[in-house]
Order: structure tokens, then C-alpha cells, then sequence
């Protein structure tokens, strides 16, 4: 075998041990994304921006919104859950991994209490309580009790939570 | 907008059982790394392929796809890269012991350590097949501490245990020699998560605080002074330093685990650093071992024996540089012991270290898959278990890596997956087995009944602590949020649904306000 052909197969084995360590890599990207938003609920999500607008900049000076045409569901918009809706009631909503949650997400980035939602007269409220990866209105992390307006979309982990009329 | 237009639908969430095509991907490309090994180190030795390549190929592949079968059909929705780096990293330590038998040094067997494997795979298969709920092994808690206490205790026994290169570590049962000690970190690992489920609140709330660490009771010092003392026998009596290293770091890891507790991992490393120094000014091995880590130059010391081994394999690896001398190009065979303690050095010299790297990167990836699972697993015992399983190799990793490459002392660990020796073959395959089955529950679609709907009595079940979480809880705080933080704590964790009373329907409301 000539001097050449070794290397070439020497170097090559190498090149071939990290393309499998390359490729396992890139299996687990999926699990490494920050704040893990799949592509799918990304953009979701721009659509729910852009038919809310900037939520958390507006939604403090939109007027309350008489109860009769309140919100009457929270519809879960992205993340492993997509697509089950709530009716609600006049009690809060816990989010979160735990099973004594009202809505028990199956979602790794979000915490065993991950978030609440709460009613105050006619309007409803978002709080983060202590979450690991935080409870986002669009780009902005909430930091105190925020008002949730219908249609804003509310991140907690990959998934997205809305309250819908 | 339009999700209010379209009525949204209610959709019930079905997620497909996945398809396991990316395993199956990884796979043959481990299987690759593998077998591409076994032909060049034939040619590279003798001109042709190896005696025995195809029956050695086969059987390696048969036992990476039968495993991947099992999964298929027993575990659909476990971790997708971990059974293709086990095959990886296997395949690969494979090679290089047949690349030294080749080379005539004795001891090397390939088709021996082909066997264990083959073993360690069926047994993990078959623990996969029959053990369909990880939690089941939580009944063993105590039964593991004592199998495990006895594997630790077995190799002192006159005419059981032997001792083989000043290391009591071996016992010889029916002509066959095992090491019990890597069976026994499987046993400690599912008895100290069994343990720290039920007894980490105590462990981490009750105690005086000084110095802003939370310090437990004295009291509760107990179970970790009798680990502190059977690691320390090991040390002593056995003259096993990685052993004791190992037993001992599993515990501080897996407190730290369930009580977040930083004072833990303190208390473990001046327990540790105290007997290590003691050890030391007592025992006149123990001294010798950290002269041949401080002064592995000294002329006197490599005359003697004392440190020909690893500046041999310091040498080869050296000689490998950065792209290494090709398979079954080098003189891996000078180093004692090249294929099984000092595989790494072997596999160093003829891979580079750009080889290396790509092996370390195989084995991070199975334990970044394992603590993983520890965070998506839903119930305290599996977290525990799945977190000190993955944590346990990558400390064994650590240990013995550390030791060839000098930076601590040598000890008479082995390379997981990879050193000949079929007690840690077996005992690193049955570990995968719990962590792949662990991840299967993980990541299975759960059939809590209140996934995804209204449960009446979870809106009662208002926030304890609200804001900022940075701060430590307050003494007595009932929430607990360290990584073992999980529903499925209590003894019941099958029924997680406690809050829910029929007699709230979601008009009744938790609270008004």
C-alpha cells in the first residue's frame, strides 16, 4: 500500500468517526435550541404579533374589555400541546409541568409551576411564578402581574398560550 | 385575527410513535467506525483483512440492530442517540483489542471481549424487554444497598477475593474473575436515588445555616458518614483509589441532585480531601501512588516499575500527536495493560488526538443524554437515577482519562465500552438499558388524565411562592424546585391526580375574587 493511499485511509477513518460524532450532534440540536421554540410556533408566534401588535407596550393602555365580550378560552397556539383550548371560568389557570396544574404542559422548558393566569373584574392577568426559562409576551419577559389581553400570545417554555373570545 | 375566526379546533394532541429512523442513521455509521477499524487494522497488520472479520463484523452489527429492534418494539420513544454511541465507542475499543491481539501481546482476546458484549446487550435487552416501568426497581431500595455493600465487601473475603497488581479489587468465582465494584455502582445508584427521594426534604431544610450554606443536621449526617467510611475501606483495604473515588462522588452528586444543597458537595470534598490525606501520611501504598502521579520522571521510580506504565503511555500518546500514526501503525503493545486499563493511551497513539476528541465527544454525548432524561423524566426516583447513572460514567470517564493523562493519580478504573474486562462491559450495558428505559418513559406521551383539559381541582391549587426565584426558599418553604423536582414523589406516583374531586365541575371556580 502506498505512503499516499495511507494517509488518505488514516485521515479518513478520522473524517468518518466525526461525521458520526457530528451527526449525533445534530440529532440533539433539537433538544439544544435556547428558549426551543420549533419553527412552527415561531411563527405562530409573528402572527400573533402581528395581529396584536407589540403586546406588552400596548396591551397596559387598551380599555378594558367588558366581560360580555370577554375571552372565553385559552387556546394553547404552539408547543407539544397545539391546539387544546380551555374554557374559562372565573378561577385562574396554573401552567405548568406539574399534574396539579390546570394545564399540564408536556413541555421540557417549562417549569413544575410555570405560570398563572387570573382574573381581576373584567380583565385577565399573566404572572410568572418563578419559572426557570421565564413566561414571555412576544420578545419581552413579564416581570410582575401583566394584563393579557385576547389574542397576545403568552410563551411559557416552547409553547405558546392565547386567550381567545 | 385568525385563530379567533377559524374555530379553533380542539385538537387531542396524538403524537406518532417515532419512527427511530435517526437511530437506525447513527447506527450504521457507528457500526462503520467500527468495522472500517477491524479491516484497516487487518490490513495495516497483515496485508489482508483479520482473521475472523466477517463472523466479528456480523456479530458486532447483529448486536447493535437486535438492540435497536428491542427498542423498537419494548421502548419506541427512548433517547435515539444513545445505543448509536454505545455501538461507537464499542465498536471502536473493539478494534484496538484486536489491533493488540494481532500484535501478539498477551491477555488481549478480541473474541472474548466480543462475547461480553454480546452478553452485556442481551441482558440489556432483555432488562428493556421485562422492566416496562423504571419506577418498579424503587422497591429494591434497600435490598440495593445491601447487594451493594456486599459486592464492595466481597473481594476481602479469603479464598473469594484476589488480588491481582496489588489491587484486592477481583473476585474469582467458578474459574471466571469479575470486578464486582462495577456492579456495585448500578446498586448504590438505584438505592441512593431510592433513598434521597423519600429523605431529601429532611436532608436539605432541616439544619442550621452558617456562613449563608445550609447546613444539614448532624443527625442526618448518618447514611453519608457510612458511604464516607465504605469508601474509605475501599481505599484502604483494597487499595482501589477509583473505586472509592467513584462510590463516594455518586453519593455528593446524587445529594446535590435532590437538595440543591452546594453545602453537600462542600462537606463531600473535605470529607474526602481529609481521608485522602490521611490515607496518604498512613498507608505506604497510598503514598507510593501519589509519588508516581507527582514525580512520574524520577529515574528511580521508572527503574523501578513504579511509573513504566504510564510514562509509556504518555509516550504513546505523544507519538500519536495530532492525527495519530493510523490503525495498527503503532507501538501500543509497549504499554502494560494497553488493552484494557490503558486502552485510551493505545487508542491515543494510533487515532490522535483528533480521535480522541471525537471519543470523548461519544461518550459527553451519552451522558448529556442521561442527565437529559433526568430532566425530562417525570417522577423524582427516575430522575435521580437516570442523573447518578449518567453522572457515575462520566466521574468513571473522568477518572480514568484523568489518571493516563496525569492529572490525578492513576487508579485501576476502566474506560467504559471500551477496556477489556467483561464485568465493566456487562455492568455499562445494564446502565444503558435503565437510562434508555428511563428515557422511554421520559419522553412517552403521558397519560395523565389531566394533560391538556381543565382539572377541576387544579385551580385550587394556587401558587405558594410567587416572584423572584433566584433567592434560596425560606426555611420551611414547602416548594422545592431542585432538578428532582417532580410530581411523582410521593408513594403513589401512578396517581398524580389527587387534586381532582368530581364535585368541581368549572363553573363551581376555585376562588372568586
Amino acid at each position: 500500500m502506498g505512503e499516499l493511499t495511507f494517509t488518505l485511509l488514516r485521515l479518513g477513518y478520522l473524517v468518518l468517526l466525526w461525521v458520526f460524532v457530528l451527526s449525533a450532534v445534530a440529532v440533539l440540536r433539537r433538544d439544544l435550541a435556547p428558549r426551543g421554540a420549533p419553527r412552527a410556533s415561531r411563527a405562530e408566534r409573528r402572527r400573533t404579533e402581528e395581529a396584536a401588535g407589540p403586546p406588552a407596550a400596548a396591551a397596559p393602555a387598551k380599555p378594558a374589555k367588558p366581560a360580555r365580550g370577554g375571552p372565553t378560552k385559552l387556546v394553547v397556539t404552539a408547543g407539544p400541546l397545539t391546539g387544546t383550548t380551555l374554557p374559562l371560568s372565573t378561577a385562574s389557570i396554573l401552567i405548568g409541568r406539574a399534574p396539579g396544574c390546570t394545564l399540564v404542559l408536556d413541555d421540557d422548558f417549562s417549569s413544575s409551576r410555570h405560570a398563572r393566569i387570573y382574573p381581576q373584574g373584567d380583565q385577565w392577568f399573566v404572572e410568572d411564578l418563578g419559572s426557570t426559562n421565564g413566561t414571555f409576551m412576544g420578545e419581552t419577559k413579564i416581570t410582575g402581574p401583566t394584563l393579557l389581553t385576547p389574542g397576545a400570545g403568552v410563551q411559557i417554555g416552547r409553547s405558546v398560550v392565547e386567550l381567545q373570545r | 385575527m385568525s385563530a379567533v375566526e377559524s374555530p379553533g379546533p380542539v385538537v387531542e394532541p396524538t403524537e406518532r410513535r417515532p419512527a427511530r429512523v435517526a437511530e437506525l442513521f447513527l447506527l450504521v455509521l457507528a457500526l462503520g467506525a467500527g468495522i472500517t477499524a477491524f479491516a484497516m487494522v487487518g490490513r495495516s497488520m497483515t496485508g489482508d483483512l483479520p482473521d475472523g472479520f466477517w463472523p466479528k463484523s456480523t456479530a458486532l452489527a447483529v448486536v447493535a440492530l437486535g438492540a435497536h429492534v428491542v427498542l423498537r418494539i419494548r421502548a419506541p420513544w427512548a433517547d435515539q442517540v444513545i445505543l448509536p454511541a454505545v455501538v461507537f465507542v464499542n465498536g471502536i475499543g473493539l478494534a484496538m483489542i484486536l489491533r493488540l491481539e494481532l500484535a501478539d501481546m498477551s491477555g488481549a482476546n478480541a473474541w472474548s471481549s466480543l462475547l461480553y458484549t454480546s452478553l452485556g446487550a442481551v441482558v440489556a435487552a432483555l432488562l428493556v424487554w421485562f422492566l416496562r416501568d423504571h419506577r418498579w426497581i424503587r422497591k429494591l431500595t434497600y435490598t440495593a444497598m445491601l447487594v451493594g455493600l456486599g459486592l464492595v465487601a466481597l473481594p476481602l473475603i479469603p479464598g473469594v477475593g484476589q488480588e491481582i497488581n496489588g489491587a484486592r479489587i477481583w473476585v474469582n468465582v467458578a474459574g471466571f474473575s469479575m470486578q464486582p465494584a462495577e456492579f456495585a455502582k448500578i446498586a448504590f445508584a438505584i438505592f441512593f436515588a431510592g433513598y434521597l427521594v423519600t429523605n431529601r426534604d429532611t436532608l436539605a431544610l432541616a439544619g442550621p445555616r452558617v456562613l449563608g450554606l445550609q447546613l444539614p443536621r448532624l443527625r442526618d449526617l448518618g447514611p453519608i458518614i457510612i458511604i464516607w467510611a465504605a469508601s474509605l475501606g475501599v481505599l484502604v483495604f483494597e487499595r482501589d483509589l477509583g473505586t472509592s473515588l467513584l462510590f463516594f462522588g455518586l453519593f455528593v452528586a446524587m445529594l446535590y441532585l435532590a437538595t440543591q444543597r452546594f453545602s453537600w458537595i462542600l462537606i463531600g470534598l473535605v470529607l474526602f480531601a481529609a481521608g485522602a490525606v490521611l490515607a496518604t501520611s498512613i498507608f505506604p501504598h497510598v503514598a507510593a501512588r501519589m509519588d508516581v502521579w507527582l514525580h512520574p520522571f524520577d529515574a528511580d521510580l521508572y527503574d523501578s516499575g513504579a511509573s513504566y506504565q504510564i510514562v509509556q503511555g504518555t509516550f504513546a500518546m505523544a507519538s500519536g500527536g495530532l492525527f495519530g500514526t493510523g490503525w495498527g501503525e503503532g507501538y501500543p503493545y509497549l504499554v502494560p495493560f494497553a488493552f484494557s486499563d490503558f486502552i485510551y493511551s493505545s487508542l491515543g497513539e494510533e487515532l490522535g488526538l483528533t480521535g480522541l476528541l471525537a471519543i470523548l465527544i461519544a461518550y459527553l454525548v451519552i451522558v448529556q443524554r442521561g442527565l437529559r432524561t433526568a430532566i425530562a423524566v417525570r417522577d423524582g426516583f427516575g430522575k435521580l437515577l437516570a442523573g447518578g447513572l449518567a453522572f457515575v460514567m462520566a466521574l468513571q470517564l473522568f477518572v480514568v482519562v484523568g489518571g493516563i493523562t496525569r492529572i490525578i493519580p492513576l487508579t485501576g478504573l476502566t474506560l467504559p465500552f471500551m477496556a477489556q474486562g467483561g464485568s465493566s462491559l456487562l455492568a455499562n450495558w445494564i446502565v444503558i438499558a435503565l437510562l434508555l428505559r428511563i428515557s422511554d418513559n421520559a419522553r412517552r406521551p403521558s397519560v395523565l388524565p389531566v394533560r391538556g383539559t381543565v382539572a377541576p381541582g387544579g385551580a385550587l391549587n394556587d401558587p405558594i411562592v410567587v416572584g423572584d426565584d433566584a433567592g434560596t426558599p425560606a426555611l420551611g418553604t414547602p416548594v422545592r424546585r431542585s432538578v428532582a423536582d417532580g410530581p411523582g414523589t410521593g408513594p403513589a406516583p401512578s396517581a398524580p391526580t389527587e387534586a381532582i374531586d368530581p364535585a368541581w365541575g368549572p363553573d363551581h371556580g376555585g376562588e372568586r375574587r
